[in-house]
């Protein structure tokens, strides 16, 4: 199974799960997405899970670290498409991923990203006055 | 044992009688006009069951298999019986009414032999209380699944999602949340918000009595949820009970909340960027 591709969109990156996660391919990809964020100085990071039917309590704090590595690489992380079941498993396994930002689907993502890049923008632009 | 066909061969002899009696005795055991048409063929079914068993089996024991007429007979019986809204005792009245004709036609038989009489007493009594408490039984059995149906049913009816405006959904909860409809109600909830591609949920609980450490979490869990989908809550219909109920219990429900749907809808509008305003003055007050 081959590893889990990143692609660049503007200044964000989608990261798109399509298979289902086993641990050494979620590492992968906390090791890859940390390095694409410091290349491409992406301000975004948006997580597909929209194919993503099984999740374990392993699945679900990876999930929770790769948005708190982001935050310290000043790049938001919203997950989009989470499926009921999953979110319901989730919260069933107290997992609930309180420092991630979610959205229904990848449109309403990138809407938000942009959103709070926006809004970062001009709290440091007044900051900066 | 030749003695034990007594009782059968004279239920036999005296069908007709005997069945007369009964259907008098249920009448004016029953309360008026209680009987149907009905009755009085299931009565007759009966006395015709009743031989027929003992032919084949031990006389007391209606869960062998030979008396399998009887027990399909009383079964259908409690179950129409269920139906038709009888209760407990009536229906077990409808075997236990035979006991007096029954027992009328043994002394009116055996008068003379007070040891035989005193035997087939007995016996007949005690099949009475069998068939009798058998009857129950499937009386009893009939209104659990009836219950049983009506809590599956009552489960599906009292979850609704309703859509408010596009992307907006109302959950409005009544009756006691525990786990078995929380757990509906999230997935009814999670469900609708993908096919209806939602971004706020109005989860209003005016109908929810009273709201404990437990409900709260339910809510808890179902407004995480939700969250984890992309939509944010807003709880409302917060009652002023209640409240004061969740202040003192220290809970913390970290979700916004509303006193009134109408306040939730209208923060909803605001986060979608749309608002109410009135287009003209109503009639009657222009000038």
């Amino acid at each position: 199974m081959g590893e889990i591709p990143i692609l660049k969109i503007g200044d964000c990156l989608l990261v798109s799960i399509q298979v289902d996660m086993h641990d050494r391919m979620a590492m992968a990809l906390q090791d890859d997405l940390t390095e694409r964020i410091v290349a491409t100085k992406a301000r975004g990071v948006m997580i597909d899970i929209s194919a993503l039917e099984i999740v374990d309590s392993f699945i679900g704090r990876m999930l929770n670290s790769i948005a708190a590595m982001s935050r310290v690489l000043d790049a938001v992380t919203v997950i989009v498409g989470m499926r009921p079941a999953v979110a319901i498993t989730l919260v069933e396994l107290g997992l609930e991923l309180s420092g991630v930002q979610t959205a229904l689907n990848v449109d309403r993502g990138l809407t938000m990203i942009r959103r709070i890049i926006d809004a970062d923008e001009q709290a440091d632009a007044g900051r900066g006055r | 044992m030749d003695n034990t066909t007594v009782i059968f061969s004279l239920i036999g002899e005296h069908k007709s009688s005997l069945l007369n009696e009964w259907l008098a005795c249920q009448r004016r055991e029953s309360s008026a006009g209680a009987l149907g048409e009905d009755s009085a063929d299931q009565a007759r079914r009966f006395l015709e069951e009743l031989p027929r068993g003992a032919e084949q089996g031990p006389v007391d024991d209606i869960a062998i298999a030979d008396w399998r007429g009887m027990r399909e007979l009383v079964e259908e019986v409690s179950a129409q019986r269920v139906a038709a809204g009888f209760g407990p005792s009536q229906t077990a009245n409808l075997v236990f009414s035979l006991r007096e004709p029954l027992l009328q036609l043994l002394s009116r038989e055996l008068g003379d032999d007070m040891a035989r009489l005193t035997r087939e007493t007995f016996r007949a009594s005690r099949l009475l209380d069998r068939i009798g408490l058998y009857t129950f039984e499937c009386y009893q059995k009939t209104r659990e699944e009836v219950i049983g149906r009506q809590q599956q049913e009552l489960l599906e009816l009292s979850t609704p999602v309703v859509e408010l405006w596009k992307g907006v959904l109302a959950l409005p909860l009544i009756g006691t949340l525990d786990s078995a409809r929380t757990q509906i109600v999230m997935e009814n909830l999670l469900e609708r918000i993908v096919s209806s591609e939602a971004e706020i949920a109005i989860i209003d609980i005016t109908g929810v009595p009273t709201v404990d450490t437990l409900v709260a979490q339910h809510l808890i869990k179902t407004v995480s949820a939700a969250r984890l989908m992309g939509a944010d809550c807003i709880i409302s219909g917060i009652r002023p009970q209640i409240a004061q109920t969740i202040v003192h219990l220290g809970l913390e429900l970290n979700v916004i909340s509303k006193a009134t749907m109408a306040d939730a809808f209208a923060l909803a509008l605001r986060r979608l960027g749309r608002s109410v305003v009135q287009r003209s003055k109503p009639d009657g007050q222009g000038a």
